[in-house]
């Protein structure tokens, strides 16, 4: 997905200068500039399969016949028993691929501290990682991140929608 | 004695109409009983038939949308005088207001202007307080944001926050095009700039302690950085971007290092003190559990964070040098996201109570725990820098939107933005001249 970046200078009252003397600085909008180094980190070329939110469009995904996406309980972090298989098969394909890198996306539902919640997510995504690793993966094909609660799979503030959002999203990187 | 109000401003945005565009607009207000001012219009002198800017207009509005105060309709004063001696002080007495502002703006030069006014108490019909600045065409929204201030501290004995601003996250949009931007703008909603923009999740916005720096998380690439970006120019420097979690930022009180937390490949969320020219990063916490969320003391000798390392997440400090950390809070079964005021005395927090999150403040010597918000998922909360007022992220009907509340909890207010899903609101420290 390309990545949309774009920084525009922010001319605040406060940051005209005018030190030692009781004059408000004055705001001149024409002094705006884009910014220098804004535009690091973003070469807009990496593809992402899950585009956001929705459901990964599984012709991308080397493991098609495996579910990409697993739930958790609420407050957990725990893999859910039903889930121990899929993870194994992903962990075979990767053991039985060392070219094959995957990128783990931990989510958590939209209560409590936004930044607690990015420590739920990876906690989340930590115990597929390291399931992976206990059944064939190695530790260099498999990367984590945490968006917390910022990319919920579902809107709305129910049970139904927080159930959709505890989860890891498993990416395969590599295309 | 107080009273609970509940109003609809759509009353406000009549009297006020030349502000009621403002982007943060305040829609409810539940608080006190409102005292009596009055902001004569204010005369003018200059070479154009209409002041550039209404400064009465942006007073009244500003102590209006403070709370604690009813300022009198301009059809309902019986004289509008300009100078403390034009003033007939029998004419406000019988309207019942305490106090009357009054003054007037003057053109010195082609863009120069001199902006000065007096307030009066009536019971004494002395003069409060009297003062006269210079002023341009762009800075006269900011000197009457100041004028407002002087009124504000004179008449409450409270610092005024008009001349203050505040920067949030606002996401719009869904799935593939979500579109996430970082705002600010001044604490009435007026001249809010986007200084960043992505397409991925951009979170915890901090200010640098003289207002000219922001630091944030964004997610290009998805993977999280810290940047620290100066406002006036755009420039922004990635401070860290190590693999897992980069996250929560908090400025130094000397504005050269940032608390942040760091998760690495294993994911084990701890604390770490990064210098923000060295980029250079020292461990602060180790325990297993999550650590994070961290916030420096004004006085710099402690962080205090969120960790959830007996069970549940609470609020814990650690000296800024190193050591053992010690709990901090113990009632209820979260608490999370500590921000301490500047005056240092009380500790503001989210915390959960009969299912719902809201946000708290306790009191650092008497160790209460006041609950100030009244929503379900109640976020992000912020002092004003007087330490008197706070802001912070709630939801009605679905949309996140901001809100601030006085820290004894007896006024509140919704703030209705412009668009989008708004969040993380941070107040700036107070502006310098």
């Amino acid at each position: 997905m390309a990545n949309k970046l774009l920084i525009t200078a922010f001319l605040a009252l406060i940051l005209a200068g005018c030190t030692g003397s009781n004059t408000v600085p004055d705001p001149d909008p024409t002094d705006s500039q884009m910014g220098g180094d804004s535009g690091a980190g973003s070469d807009g070329s990496e593809y992402d399969p899950f585009g956001g939110d929705e459901v990964p469009d599984d012709s991308r995904n080397p493991g098609e016949d495996l579910a990409s996406v697993i739930y958790f309980e609420f407050d957990s972090s725990e893999l859910r028993p039903e889930d121990t298989d899929t993870v194994a098969r992903h962990a075979m394909l990767l053991g039985d691929n060392a070219g094959m890198t995957v990128r783990l996306e931990g989510h958590a539902d939209e209560r409590g501290s936004r930044e607690y919640n990015i420590g739920l997510g990876e906690r989340r995504a930590q115990t597929v990682r390291r399931m992976l690793l206990i059944q064939g993966a190695s530790a260099s094909q498999v990367s984590t991140v945490s968006f917390g609660e910022e990319r919920p799979a579902a809107m709305g503030s129910d049970e139904s929608a927080y159930s959709q959002n505890r989860r890891v999203v498993i990416v395969y990187t590599n295309q | 004695m107080i009273q609970r109000i509940l109003v609809v401003l759509s009353l406000a945005a009549i009297l006020f109409s030349d502000v009621a565009h403002a982007q943060l607009e305040v829609v409810i207000t539940e608080g006190i009983k409102r005292r009596p001012v009055a902001i004569v219009p204010f005369g003018w002198e200059g070479q154009t038939a209409a002041v550039p800017t209404n400064v009465s207009d942006i007073i009244t509005a500003n102590l209006y949308r403070s709370g604690r105060f009813a300022p009198t309709p301009v059809e309902d004063m019986l004289e509008t005088p300009t100078t403390g001696a034009e003033m007939d002080f029998d004419d406000w007495s019988i309207l019942g207001v305490e106090a009357v502002a009054v003054g007037q703006v003057t053109q010195t030069g082609e863009n120069a202007y001199e902006v000065q006014f007096q307030l009066f108490d009536v019971n004494t019909r002395r003069q409060m307080v009297g003062y006269r600045m210079p002023a341009s065409r762009g800075t006269m929204r900011r000197a009457a944001h100041r004028v407002s201030d002087m009124i504000f501290e004179e008449l409450t004995g409270i610092p005024g926050v008009f001349d203050t601003k505040v920067i949030y996250v606002s996401a719009d949009g869904q799935g593939a095009n979500q579109q996430y931007s970082l705002i600010v703008a001044d604490q009435d909603g007026e001249n809010a700039f986007t200084i960043m923009q992505s397409t991925d999740p951009i979170m915890s916005p901090a200010w640098s302690p003289d207002s000219r720096r922001i630091a944030y998380v964004s997610f290009e690439d998805n993977k999280s950085s810290i940047y620290v970006q100066t406002l006036r120019t755009g420039n922004r420097i990635q401070v860290s971007s190590k693999p897992g979690i980069n996250g929560a930022p908090s400025f130094s009180p000397d504005g050269r290092q940032l608390v942040v937390t760091l998760g690495g490949v294993d994911g084990n969320l701890d604390l770490y003190v990064v210098d923000i020219n060295s980029k250079q990063a020292r461990r602060l916490t180790t325990h297993r559990a999550i650590d994070t969320e961290g916030s420096w003391s004004p006085d710099g000798r402690y962080i205090y964070f969120t960790s959830d390392r007996s069970g549940g997440p609470q609020i814990y400090r650690v000296r800024s040098s190193g050591g053992t950390a010690e709990r901090v809070t113990y009632e209820g079964s979260y608490n999370a996201r500590p921000r301490l005021s500047p005056d240092g005395k009380r500790l503001a927090m989210i915390h959960l109570t009969n299912g719902k999150y809201q946000i708290a403040v306790s009191n650092l010597e008497r160790r209460d725990l006041l609950v100030l918000s009244a929503g379900s998922q109640d976020e992000s909360p912020s002092f004003a820098p007087n330490s008197d007022t706070l802001i912070y992220a709630t939801r009605t009907r679905g949309d996140g939107v901001l809100a601030w509340v006085t820290a004894d909890g007896l006024i509140r207010q919704e703030l209705a933005s412009g668009d989008g899903d708004v969040r993380e609101p941070v107040w700036s420290p107070f502006q310098r001249f």
